[in-house]
């Protein structure tokens, strides 16, 4: 059992999202697609935490369930003690003002008809935070300042600006609302290298201005490791690995991070280490295998994991790891 | 020819010792040969690839769009370019240029020579620039699924480019592609060679690719972005596959990327572009050693590292300009830290620094 820290903003328990799958003239439900599968994790107030996994392996689905924008199948979310997948509409409206997200494609997800002071008040409009149109003037001029881009913008297009301006205008919007909380669904993958660390830099500034607690979702282990406090390391809708930043990346325990982290090519001709190269593609979510989801794919595994499911256990103080051969 | 006379004369001494009847230093000689081989390969580095004052302008209503604006690079027998820059660099236009894949209108290659084992492929005729293509020159692209045509199985596709460039049969080809899959790394190729694109994994279909683009045993394969729609795990076993491949054959490789880490990892020497222009050349080691160039120097420091803890990441200002409208003098300047007036007005030209390390600056050092 996982053992909840005190000052825990947000707790996960159990989490699940199943997409049916739908065959035949009636559609009748066939499967699953088990895109989440029995998640549970907390996040501290003020900190950040990072989840990483391939493509696939859930970790998009769960940002997008603690927000509701995915009705999950089974599970609690607790927001500062209230749990949210159980509120009603009206509740969830409010709740919302509370935990905002930013989305990987800054192409997609602005509205190429508004300008953006339309795309940044509607969030003050929706909410009823300012009463006149000055106000929300004012308000969205102080919230483009704050991520980096003036009122000389306020009447432009969303096509009129570059990736990186685009994101932090997705960004303003987010903070709009005063959240505690923003989940960051691949915020920078989508931008170029030298835009790229434009952004991490200003939601690092951000975190500090505001007292901003993040849930970065990302498959970039690199930006991870440099922005988050704790990661999760997803697999096939599983928690496979889960720990406060230095304890996953100097001392990863379960073969699929030490994998993962051997992969990533690194920006140094003189630097060599060792590479374990893994088989093969990840399993499709609609027929995982029986036992560790893992074992299909990793070299050490043995009897027990192609049998034997195993839990995410605490290794060490706060180092989380589900994999039978370790302990 | 100096190579295969001092090989033979090699082969002579090992008969020589032969028929005096000394296995064990008759063996040590063979070894000592293939070792010797090696060398001569290496001191035999032939120019595969040259590209001279390349300009690739696309006319847009927007204005012309100088895209690849005065490139000059070499490629050379066996060894792999690294091209690295941001979206709208030109690096994906310099490749496209080689292949004479510009559309056009609206793009036009206006100036320069693309010498591919001395024959110009800009002077050349669609009919006989097809007898290259596919052949002596191979392109892999980013997105396996778009790259490959729906409507027909891997098999049909690669059979059709061996069908094409070699005088086989259409069972000899289907052997062939076959091979080819297993070579790279597809199990059970019998049975996924009469299967569609969509029925393959986003890894496989990149073997698949890589597979097409091998078939022919091409002497330069281009490579762009090969590895960025795909996940860590199986990008590595994409470079894996490449680098083996490469080091079984003669093979040239441009690999064209936005990713420094795959640059380091694969790449020999190194043409960084910025705003349609080469603005570094090196060889790896000295590109990541001492990057010379603000700008080079700038990408290093901005990306997040495994290896190396910072607290705040160097960002470089501003944006990448447009191509329809580069600044005037260093095309950099703008987002250049140490520029000064010259910078502003003169456009600085492409200088050795250092051995075979060139950039294009005027302060000549960033640091």
């Amino acid at each position: 059992m996982m053992v909840i820290p005190d000052g825990a903003l947000l707790q996960v328990e159990h989490l699940k999202k199943y997409f049916p799958i739908k065959a035949g003239l009636l559609k009748k439900t066939v499967g699953y697609i088990k895109a989440v599968d029995d998640v549970s994790f907390f996040v501290k107030e003020g900190e950040t935490l990072g989840l990483v996994g391939e493509s696939g392996c859930g970790k998009s689905t769960t940002g997008y369930s603690i927000l509701r924008l995915e009705k999950a199948t089974a599970g609690q979310v607790y927001f500062n003690g209230q749990e949210i997948l159980s509120l009603n509409k009206k509740s969830m409206r409010e709740m919302r003002k509370e935990i905002q997200i930013i989305f990987q494609d800054p192409y997609a997800s602005l509205n190429p008809r508004m300008t953006v002071e339309e795309i940044v008040g509607e969030v003050l409009d929706a909410h009823r935070l300012v009463k006149k149109k000055e106000e929300r003037r004012e308000r969205v001029v102080e919230l483009l300042n704050s991520v980096g881009l003036d009122k000389r913008y306020l009447q432009r297009f969303p096509h009129e600006f570059s990736g990186g301006q685009r994101q932090r205008i997705g960004i303003a919007r987010a903070l709009a609302v005063n959240p505690k909380m923003i989940i960051a669904d691949e915020p920078v993958s989508a931008l170029d290298v030298s835009v790229q660390a434009q952004v991490i830099n200003l939601l690092r500034e951000l975190q500090r201005k505001f007292g901003l607690t993040y849930i970065i979702i990302a498959h970039d282990l690199s930006v991870v490791k440099h922005i988050s406090d704790r990661v999760a390391v997803m697999y096939l809708g599983k928690i496979v690995e889960m720990s406060d930043k230095r304890g996953l990346y100097a001392r990863s325990l379960h073969p699929y991070t030490k994998a993962l982290l051997s992969a990533i090519p690194i920006p140094d001709p003189t630097y060599k280490k060792e590479r374990i190269i893994l088989q093969g593609d990840v399993p499709s979510p609609a027929n995982p295998p029986v036992g560790c989801r893992f074992y299909p794919r990793c070299q050490k595994a043995n009897k027990i994991c192609r049998e034997v499911e195993p839990d995410l256990l605490e290794y060490e103080d706060q180092h989380y790891v589900a994999c039978h051969l370790v302990s | 020819m100096t190579g295969i006379r001092l090989s033979i004369y090699c082969i002579e001494i090992i008969k020589s010792k032969d028929n005096a009847k000394r296995p064990k230093r008759a063996k040590f000689s063979i070894t000592f040969l293939t070792l010797d081989l090696k060398w001569v390969k290496l001191l035999t580095k032939e120019i595969r690839l040259e590209v001279k004052n390349l300009r690739t302008y696309f006319f847009t209503d927007e204005g012309i769009s100088k895209a690849v604006d005065g490139v000059d690079f070499q490629v050379f027998s066996g060894e792999t370019l690294g091209i690295v820059g941001e979206s709208g660099c030109g690096k994906s236009v310099t490749s496209l240029s080689i292949m004479r894949l510009i559309s056009s209108p609206p793009g036009r290659i206006m100036e320069g020579e693309i010498n591919f084992n001395g024959v110009d492929l800009t002077k050349l005729e669609t009919k006989e620039l097809n007898k290259v293509r596919g052949k002596e020159i191979a392109m892999i692209f980013q997105e396996p699924m778009t790259s490959l045509n729906p409507l027909f199985t891997i098999g049909e596709q690669i059979t059709e480019n061996i069908l094409k460039h070699e005088n086989v049969g259409k069972k000899k080809a289907v052997e062939r592609a076959i091979e080819m899959l297993k070579k790279v790394g597809i199990p059970l190729p019998e049975q996924r060679i009469n299967e569609y694109p969509h029925q393959l994994s986003g890894g496989m279909r990149q073997r698949a690719m890589i597979a097409m683009a091998l078939s022919c045993h091409p002497q330069l394969l281009i490579a762009d972005e090969p590895t960025t729609a795909l996940d860590v795990t199986i990008q590595a076993q994409i470079l894996e596959l490449i680098n083996e491949l490469k080091k079984k054959s003669d093979m040239s490789v441009i690999m064209i990327t936005h990713n420094l880490g795959v640059i380091a990892e694969m790449a020999n020497r190194v043409a960084v572009m910025y705003a349609g222009e080469v603005v570094e050349y090196a060889a790896v080691n000295d590109l990541f050693q001492n990057p010379l160039h603000p700008y080079t120097w700038g990408l290093m420091n901005a990306i997040p590292r495994l290896n190396r803890e910072v607290e705040m990441l160097y960002t470089i200002s501003g944006v990448v300009p447009s191509a329809t409208d580069f600044p005037a003098g260093c095309r950099f300047h703008p987002r250049c830290q140490f520029a000064d007036q010259r910078c502003q007005l003169e456009h600085p030209i492409l200088g050795e620094i250092g051995k075979g390390h060139m950039i294009r600056c005027w302060k000549k050092s960033c640091s």
